[in-house]
């Protein structure tokens, strides 16, 4: 299904007989109907690349005009003053934030992802396998904002433990410092929060792959007298693998861009907090940026401060989603 | 290159294990060990998956059930209700939630049908592929930038207020890739020989989609609708930025506030008093009932009636 993920794997590949994708024909009649229903279908779509343009060029127009005015460097600069006249605004915090919090719940929902689709399509039971897989799409069900009530008042509470284990074992090391920061609230609470949120699509998609592995190659695999884990390792992992990395970067990308579940738990930092590289920090991403201030947009000047955050965030995510894309198209070559 | 790995694999057992003959029957223990560790691995993924799902659920239901069942709330809006007072109901915020995803499903289906007939029935070439990669980019766009686009077009480019119906065309953004995908989906199951007979009869081609293709496809994109319908409905992000909260029933699209749940939710998040706490989880576990009613009908629907293929 690729309700969750957006991307459709299936149809790319051709079916057993050797049929290709399926392919629109030419059985228009050129009669006005069939010219006004093909023009509005055609027409359609050119809506939906024209909203994505519009969505490019409107930020971008907004933001440039605050970007010529910002007094300091947008990519280096920790600070964020929209008030200040000059206007002083600088993205290295929020980078730092938003990209260490997805690639932490990456880190933790990748492997998870791909055992539960492994699970779904290689070791469950028949019966259990449909349940299985519905339950774990339930995930997606649930609101973002859900999700950030729960774990900053139920999960957060449980957090303070695994954060002081983590912090004698690695303290050392300055991802892993104290920040003086409550546990519920840390980046790594995020990104907990984020892996369970991401946790559908990366097994929605790498089940779909895994699925659709050869049975000839499975067969051989084990006639070879592989065991079952053998098999996987050496037939089906190596043709999912396209996969599993599209649906790594399909998850990042959903990560990067999730606003109110980190808005709900992120604790936001005063003004001039020392940096610090820990994941035991609070601070803000993009996203929560944006929603934390919602309500500050009042001149034109400051909404596009926000504007300039939002398409970095934009492009991050665009640029994970095209890798994604990339990576599933190519596999088509492989998929003989 | 997978055979190869296979064989090597079996034939590097560790040595004392490997008896003449016994390789066809018996499995070195290394080997039959890694492979139940594996087995138990796999097993544990998958419970370890379901613990939040379980721990989520049960919070909420916990936390928040007992609101559900008080018969005023679902009659009765928040107005006049401090956080300090016990009462008041989410008639308001459901109405509102309920109200922008209609609206919302009105403006973005007949767009993400079209494109779905446009790529499955008319589209090859570059513009195909173009419209297919931009739904993927439209898929990934976070819901926050889906936000601040429609905020920069609305308030800033026209002069604007914030009103309900801007959240609906930020939402419509976010609607109408899950439908153009699972319609898409839906179309291609299709079987082309239905698409044939009806030529051969003489019948022309958008006469054939509409009455051909798109009864048979119809429960797969209904399924599709209401999957949409349930990823916007739980939507935050644009409502913070468009839709500011209100306690009171208001169902204006184009001037005031009207409340949601989400908003309701954010609303009183950060309170301590019982009676608001209280409020905030019975908000959640109203927006997760509605959600999970939405899945079920669509899932229902398209097991009941998935095309035959």
């Amino acid at each position: 299904m690729s309700t969750i993920t957006g991307v459709s794997t299936v149809d790319e590949l051709p079916d057993p007989e050797g049929h290709g994708p399926f392919e629109g024909d030419r059985a228009s009649t050129g009669r006005l109907g069939d010219r006004l229903f093909g023009g509005t279908a055609r027409g359609a779509g050119v809506l939906v690349i024209a909203m994505v343009t519009l969505v490019a060029v409107f930020l971008l127009s907004q933001a440039i005009p605050a970007l010529a005015a910002d007094k300091v460097n947008f990519f280096t600069s920790t600070q964020w003053n929209v008030d200040a006249t000059p206007l002083q605004f600088g993205i290295a915090n929020l980078l730092w934030v938003t990209v260490l919090s997805s690639v932490i719940a990456m880190i933790i929902a990748v492997p998870l992802g791909v055992g539960v689709a492994l699970f779904i399509t290689q070791y469950a039971p028949r019966w259990l396998s449909r349940p299985a897989a519905s339950l774990v799409d339930l995930l997606a069900a649930v609101p973002s904002i859900v999700y950030g009530l729960w774990g900053l008042q139920v999960l957060g509470t449980h957090m303070a433990g695994i954060q002081s284990v983590l912090e004698r074992l690695f303290g050392w090391f300055p991802l892993f410092q104290d920040a003086g920061i409550d546990a519920s609230s840390t980046v790594l609470t995020v990104s907990v929060v984020l892996s369970i949120m991401v946790l559908p699509i990366v097994t929605a998609l790498s089940r779909e792959v895994f699925a659709q592995t050869p049975t000839l190659h499975k067969e051989a695999a084990l006639a070879l007298g592989a065991t079952r884990w053998e098999m996987i390792r050496t037939a089906v992992l190596p043709f999912g693998k396209p996969g599993i990395i599209s649906a790594a970067m399909l998850g990042l990308g959903r990560a990067l861009g999730e606003t109110i579940a980190v808005m709900v738990i992120l604790s936001a930092l005063a003004d001039g907090t020392p940096w610090s590289w820990s994941m035991f920090n609070g601070g803000e991403t993009f996203a929560s940026k944006i929603a934390n201030n919602a309500a500050e947009f009042d001149s034109p000047q400051k909404a596009g401060a926000f504007m300039a955050a939002g398409l970095v965030l934009f492009t991050l995510t665009f640029v994970v989603n095209a890798i994604a894309r990339v990576v599933i198209e190519r596999r088509k070559v492989f998929a003989e | 290159m997978t055979a190869t790995d296979v064989t090597s694999g079996s034939n590097v057992a560790p040595m004392g294990s490997v008896v003449p003959g016994a390789g066809l029957s018996h499995r070195s223990g290394p080997r039959a060990l890694r492979n139940r560790l594996a087995a138990v691995v796999m097993w544990a993924a998958f419970a370890i998956a379901m613990v939040p799902l379980v721990w989520i659920l049960w919070s909420v239901v916990t936390k928040g059930g007992a609101m559900l069942v008080n018969a005023d709330w679902w009659t009765h809006s928040q107005r006049g209700i401090t956080n300090r007072i016990v009462g008041g109901g989410a008639v308001h915020a459901i109405e509102g939630t309920l109200l922008e995803a209609m609206v919302t499903a009105l403006m973005a289906v007949p767009v993400a049908v079209m494109t779905a007939i446009y790529l499955v029935e008319y589209g090859r070439g570059r513009l195909a592929r173009v419209v297919s990669f931009t739904v993927d980019i439209l898929t990934g766009i976070p819901s926050i930038v889906a936000a601040l686009f429609i905020y920069a077009v609305w308030v800033t480019v026209f002069g604007f207020q914030r009103v309900a119906f801007a959240v609906c065309l930020a939402l419509m953004l976010l609607m109408i890739p899950v439908v153009v995908r699972s319609t898409e989906e839906m179309l291609k199951l299709v079987p082309n020989e239905l698409r044939e007979a009806s030529y051969a009869l003489g019948v022309p081609k958008w006469k054939t989609i509409v009455r051909v293709v798109l009864p048979t496809a119809l429960s797969g994109i209904i399924t599709g609708i209401l999957l949409g319908l349930a990823r916007v409905m739980g939507e935050t992000a644009p409502l913070l930025i468009l839709g500011p909260y209100t306690q009171d029933i208001a169902t204006n699209l184009f001037g005031g506030l009207v409340p949601t749940l989400p908003t309701m939710i954010n609303q009183d998040r950060t309170e301590v008093l019982q009676p608001a706490v209280d409020r905030v989880w019975g908000a959640a576990a109203t927006l997760i009932l509605l959600i999970l009613l939405l899945n079920i009908a669509g899932r229902l629907i398209a097991r009941l009636g998935a095309p035959k293929t």
